[in-house]
């Protein structure tokens, strides 16, 4: 069998080198084609009418005068009267026109009577009291959660945990299913128990059942120090620069074109073929760049399946619809709330002993789960209540790392002020209790040290408050993160022409974060030839399905393909050259865009040469990656990383406001193949961490339902001014580099948050409970510590 | 009673190509039966003012993109950035906030930075007008460009364009511009997957380069 393994140190050319990205040139010069720059012939304009309220029932739609708008070709009504819109910004009807203004005329000529309803748009702490349960889940419960889009993965855990509470039938199977139900909901009613319906279900607020590990009732009494406080990370939006949205046309009355801004460019066809009756097998879906994602980008949405509706009604015309900035804000993904009030207890030497959280938040009308606390650290005697709040605020995405960025304010918050309580320094606090922290606790233990070494930790460390300088005060915080990895599933056809040029063809799509860099280094170096001689094509489902680019598995997915399609292609090339080389092709080898006689580099042909002896056959080899490693013989991902984020911050006490002043971030991810992009990664994930640590808030108007900030001026994100130095150390070479490929979308986002929220406290002496750290909330928390010690 | 605040604005000049002023279009609002909508262009008396009126149906607009002249029919709603993107079909300058928030359209006009979401396009008529599209010499890119490159500034690369037109307009301005002034110039553009520290590694670049 050929040796699929990654080629050892010594035997690397390219992988782990520092190597530019390769569609770079292309970005710079504004020659990137993005779904957005999609224009096609006769093209028209889609504008979508959004209800204005929280929660309404349609009781009646007028299209009329909207038709007979000179330029409207095609209307359609997405909710019909008797649905009830579920957060402001629900899809209504559209409108396709000829140009913008003409659709943007006939929106506004549209007429809905709506019969407001009371709603909830606040995930302030549930009264006390107030909530039930989490019970089985009624018709009801499962039909609402469908058509509020409640994530599959959320609503399948849901019915996992707390089955159903009536017997499922076919018949309701198949309603669910032309409610768009996806096969993995459907599975997970299916497979749900059933139990009697404890009555209620209709409180926003779900408790989820407690759970208690170990003894913390004798852990907290017989602790020496024991810390209380409140943390958390209010809900924020994804803010793709580019919008969702699509451009879908009918090449015949059978064939849709779609182009579409996706990270599951192989996964869209399928969930459009079933809402618009057509198969999947006749619809080909297109995108080459797609300008950001961030994990709210898995779905054919259903403003695409109305773009694709609206083209049919048109005869075919292709009809645009991309989200304007302000609805890409309001519906097009959250990242959920979390907030808790925790008790941590530890021995006087720092032994963490005990945690006891109250946590809740909302992930939008399906309430959502609860963050995975105590984070990384397995606390041995714990107790944790959740309750989640069901909102009309719109649906919730996955956000980079779902619920770990989350998980580690709440959880590093509250271990930063354990060591305040002790008199520790936080690092030391941290390696004491190394232990506990699970498979990458020597990893940690590493990084820790590089951190530090990199932050100059031990040299600028100062106990709370104590750094201050007139007015400025300077902190220091820390915390660290663990995510999964592994591949996902993914063919990779490569193509050796006989006048020596290969092509790739793979269904991926390239984030922004190298997946093209990474196919190309991958064969490059398993052919031996330059990355430029290699022509890639992806982003096309004419092309070998891979799978959606999401929880890190990219990198891990289209790496073992492609390794795997370039070995199968260049042991077949052997077997064709060997005879001109007087060799057996076990004895050949691809070095230096040449192919030669291992040990005796004289027998020897050029690249060009040697695939000229294919004869006229170019020749292709398929390569899979199986999502299961135990199928891949040998596997060539693995899973499992742990990563450290420091900052140092500076924060003025009379102004409230916070300035990074350094960041460092340690990183483990397995064998890299390209350091460059990689670093950038860590390097983007720093200012995101940034952003939404001093900035990003999804704030809701409580009068209207409305979110009052649906715009880039109000939604603030970081800019170029407020990045300081950020310094990225990743961890390669022995230990690290034999564990096979592992992605790095998550690990690297997730602790900036905590980190800095830890700093913030650091300088001022007092904890900035929740994120965004504003100068408002630093100013209220230096009021109450003055309060309290006076 | 306050006085309205726009009483003691001075008096705008009418540009021939710019449309209508704010102004105008102040006065024109306080006597809209005078101004029915037709194609093309209409003279109306406002406050005692000949005003011109452009449509709301298409107009003739001509604009200078690239050192080429595009004779376009455009409502005179549309803008600068949607007759690039739609029209033209130049697509470098993107449409993000479409309202002067984040810098992905930016274009430059008379060899000045300008967000091209908030001009309108018959504003923009005989002017200069440079987009990113026109930065590189052949198939060699701008020394800003390969600065970016070199120091991965974009990822998705959707804010990219931007930037760079940005920058290269305080470049234009400012030859020997400091790291300060070009963040300065970079201010108004933002990006979402945080290129920044590459961003901070061109500008180094280009200034070490400069020097």
């Amino acid at each position: 069998m050929p040796d699929y393994n990654w080629p050892d140190a010594e035997h690397r050319t390219l992988i782990g080198k520092r190597i530019s990205r390769v569609d770079s040139p292309i970005k710079v010069s504004g020659r990137a084609k993005y779904t957005y720059d999609y224009h096609g012939a006769n093209m028209l304009f889609g504008k979508i009418l959004r209800s204005p309220y929280a929660k309404a029932k349609i009781v009646s739609i007028d299209t009329s005068a909207a038709e007979k708008l000179p330029g409207v070709k095609a209307v359609e009504i997405i909710q019909k009267p008797g649905t009830t819109a579920q957060w402001a910004g629900d899809e209504i009807v559209a409108v396709a026109a000829v140009d913008e203004s003409t659709a943007e005329d006939a929106v506004r000529l549209i007429r809905v009577n709506y019969q407001p309803m009371s709603y909830l748009v606040s995930d302030a702490e549930p009264p006390a009291g107030a909530g039930e349960a989490a019970g089985p889940m009624s018709e009801d419960d499962i039909d609402d959660a469908i058509s509020n889009q409640v994530p599959d993965a959320q609503l399948a855990q849901s019915l996992q945990e707390y089955g159903v509470a009536f017997k499922v039938d076919d018949d309701f199977l198949n309603d669910m299913k032309g409610e768009g139900a996806s096969d993995a909901v459907l599975a997970a009613i299916r497979q749900a128990s059933y139990h009697a319906a404890k009555g209620g279900g209709h409180s926003a607020y779900q408790k989820t059942a407690a759970q208690t590990h170990g003894d913390p009732d004798k852990a907290f009494a017989e602790a020496d120090v024991v810390s209380e406080g409140l943390y958390g990370a209010p809900v924020i939006v994804h803010c793709c620069l580019e919008p969702h949205g699509s451009v879908s046309e009918w090449t015949d009355k059978d064939h849709l074109f779609t182009h579409i801004s996706t990270q599951n460019v192989s996964g869209i066809a399928a969930q459009m073929a079933d809402p618009l009756g057509v198969s999947a097998a006749n619809i080909r879906v297109h995108q080459d760049n797609i300008g950001g994602g961030f994990g709210s980008k898995f779905a054919a949405d259903r403003w695409d399946i109305t773009a694709a509706r609206l083209s049919k009604k048109a005869g075919g015309k292709p009809v645009r619809i991309m989200l304007e900035r302000d609805a890409e804000l309001k519906v097009a993904g959250a990242r959920p709330s979390a907030y808790a009030r925790v008790k941590v207890a530890a021995k006087k030497d720092g032994t963490i002993t005990a945690w006891q959280s109250q946590s809740w938040g909302t992930g939008g009308p399906g309430g959502g789960g609860m963050p995975p606390v105590p984070y990384v650290f397995g606390i041995p005697n714990q107790h944790k209540e959740h309750t989640a709040i069901r909102t009309n605020i719109g649906p919730a995405r996955a956000w980079r790392a779902p619920n770990h960025p989350q998980a580690a304010v709440i959880t590093m918050g509250a271990l930063d002020d354990l060591a305040a309580k002790l008199n520790m320094d936080p690092l030391d606090l941290w390696l004491k209790n190394l232990e506990i922290a699970g498979p990458r606790r020597d990893v940690y233990r590493e990084e820790l040290a590089i951190a530090a070494d990199l932050m100059g930790w031990k040299e600028k460390w100062r106990p709370r408050g104590q750094n201050v300088s007139g007015h400025i005060a300077r902190g220091l915080g820390l915390s660290i993160h663990t995510w999964g990895g592994r591949g996902h599933e993914s063919d990779c056809d490569l193509t050796i022409h006989p006048d020596g040029s290969v092509d790739i063809k793979m269904g991926t799509q390239d984030l922004g974060t190298g997946t093209r860099t990474t196919i190309v280094i991958v064969a490059a170096e398993t052919l031996g030839i330059p990355i430029e001689a290699i022509n890639l094509y992806i982003g096309d489902t004419l092309y070998p399905p891979s799978g959606g680019s999401g929880g890190s598995t990219t990198p891990g997915g289209v790496s073992s393909s492609t390794r795997r399609a370039a070995v199968d292609a260049r042991e077949a090339l052997f077997a064709k050259v060997a005879p001109a080389l007087n060799a057996q092709p076990a004895d050949l080898e691809c070095v230096n865009s040449t192919v030669r006689v291992k040990g005796d580099p004289r027998r020897s042909l050029t690249w060009k040469q040697a695939c000229s002896k294919m004869g006229a056959m170019p020749l292709t080899a398929r390569g899979h990656n199986d999502q299961l490693p135990s199928k891949n013989h040998p596997d060539l991902t693995n899973s499992g990383v742990g990563g450290v984020g420091m900052a140092d911050v500076e924060a003025d006490l009379e102004t409230g406001i916070v300035k990074i002043k350094k960041m460092v971030a340690v990183q483990d991810c397995g064998l890299i193949i390209d350091l460059k992009t990689a670093e950038s990664s860590c390097y983007g994930a720093l200012a995101m961490g940034i952003s939404y640590a001093l900035f990003e808030e999804k704030v809701m108007d409580q009068a209207t339902g409305r979110m009052l900030n649906p715009n880039m001026e109000f939604y603030r994100l970081a800019g170029l001014n407020d990045i300081p130095e950020l310094v990225v150390h990743m961890m390669t070479g022995k230990g690290y580099d034999e564990r096979g490929v592992i992605g790095l979308g998550e690990p690297p986002v997730i602790s900036p948050g905590a980190a800095i929220a830890n700093a913030v406290a650091n300088a001022i002496g007092a904890r900035v409970s929740f994120l965004p750290i504003t100068p408002d909330k630093v100013l209220a928390a230096l009021n109450v510590t003055q309060k309290a010690g006076a | 009673m306050q006085d309205h605040p726009l009483k003691d604005e001075p008096k705008e000049k009418v540009d021939e190509n710019s449309g209508v002023s704010r102004r105008d279009f102040l006065k024109i609002s306080t006597i809209s039966a005078a101004a029915v909508p037709i194609l093309g262009t209409k003279v109306v008396q406002a406050a005692g003012e000949p005003v011109k009126v452009y449509g709301p149906g298409k107009v003739p607009v001509e604009l200078i993109v690239n050192g080429q002249k595009h004779a376009l029919q455009l409502k005179p709603r549309v803008t600068l950035l949607d007759a690039l993107r739609d029209q033209l079909e130049i697509t470098g300058a993107k449409r993000v906030c479409d309202r002067a928030e984040c810098g992905a359209c930016t274009v430059m006009i008379e060899n000045k930075a300008v967000y091209a979401c908030s001009v309108l396009a018959i504003e923009a008529q005989g002017k200069t007008i440079t987009t990113v599209e026109a930065l590189m010499q052949g198939e060699t890119l701008h020394s800003i460009q390969q600065a970016f490159v070199d120091n991965d500034a974009s990822q998705c690369g959707f804010c990219t364009p931007g930037f760079v037109v940005a920058f290269k307009a305080v470049l234009d301005k400012y030859p020997d511009a400091t790291p300060e002034q070009i963040r300065h110039g970079l201010s108004g553009n933002l990006c979402r997957c945080g290129t920044y520290h590459g961003i901070h590694l061109a500008i180094a670049q280009t200034t070490q380069k400069g020097a």
